[in-house]
């Protein structure tokens, strides 16, 4: 989908499994400055669900948007602060 | 403070005593206290954060991975977390024996041979073997690479002084970083302040 935000960096994740998908996301959010939007791939059905509840419970992220497709999954995280 | 009364010098009862203090209204000086106890427990709450306190115990395949992905996970929330590694728990920080963590086959009915059978010498080398094979055909991460990532995001793990000894491990074996010559009373204090407590 084209959307209104710009992807800074993309990190892909397709093939590891919990919680890899979650901390390599941490890690590269960590590398990125402030506004700026990390997409992450990832074929863990899980990270649906994690990426999602991480930002939401992690200062400083916002989940932008999620998609799923073709045996990828899609996450938008901006880093607020 | 008391009420004060009419014949108190005015120097002597200049704070608070300009306010007659009635009956069921808390005073000034209670408020006021009462609003510094709030502030410093506020202060308190603020304090870096989150905290997590973990007790590893267990050394085997299966158990050393709760901790380990629980650590990390908290970590990328922001948490401070610390892993107080305890008996069979040490084995995750040994260098060389986490590389060769096994899984047992007995005392698990959900194995798919009995218990009898599961006994046999060389049972428990087929079962790791198995498990191994499925982590990597899984592209689970291995305990040595949760373990490094967890200290590279800045999660605590301590070794317990006294199983040290009495397992006859050396500070020597465990991972640079691993923080050794703790006790009991390190562990409590870190679960006293924790937000999440477990014992694994």
């Amino acid at each position: 989908m084209s959307s209104e935000f710009d992807i800074a960096e993309t990190l892909d994740v397709k093939g590891a499994s919990c919680p890899m998908p979650v901390v390599k996301t941490k890690s590269a959010i960590d590398g990125l400055a402030a506004g700026e939007v990390l997409e992450v791939l990832a074929t863990d059905p899980g990270s649906m669900s994690d990426i999602d509840g991480w930002a939401d419970g992690t200062a400083g992220v916002e989940l932008v948007d999620q998609t799923e497709g073709d045996d990828v999954y899609k996450h938008y995280v901006r880093k607020t602060e | 403070m008391g009420t004060d009364t009419s014949d108190a010098s005015a120097d002597d009862a200049s704070d608070g005593a300009s306010e007659a203090t009635d009956g069921d209204a808390p005073s000034r000086a209670e408020l006021a206290a009462r609003v510094d106890e709030l502030e410093d427990a506020l202060a308190e709450a603020d304090d870096g954060g989150k905290k997590m306190s973990i007790i590893a115990t267990k050394g085997t395949l299966d158990m050393a991975y709760p901790p380990l992905i629980l650590a990390s996970t908290a970590a990328a929330f922001g948490y401070e977390v610390t892993v107080f590694h305890t008996f069979w728990g040490l084995d995750i920080l040994h260098e060389e024996r986490s590389k060769s963590l096994k899984l047992s086959s007995v005392g698990n009915p959900n194995m798919p041979v009995p218990n009898a059978v599961a006994a046999l010498p060389g049972m428990d080398r087929v079962t790791t073997r198995m498990m191994e094979k499925r982590i990597a055909d899984n592209d689970t991460a291995t305990v040595e690479e949760l373990l490094e990532t967890s200290l590279d995001m800045g999660v605590e793990f301590q070794a317990c002084q006294m199983t040290i000894d009495l397992m006859d491990y050396d500070e020597d074996d465990f991972y640079d970083g691993v923080t050794a010559g703790v006790g009991a009373a390190t562990a409590l204090q870190d679960m006293a302040e924790a937000d999440i407590q477990l014992l694994v």
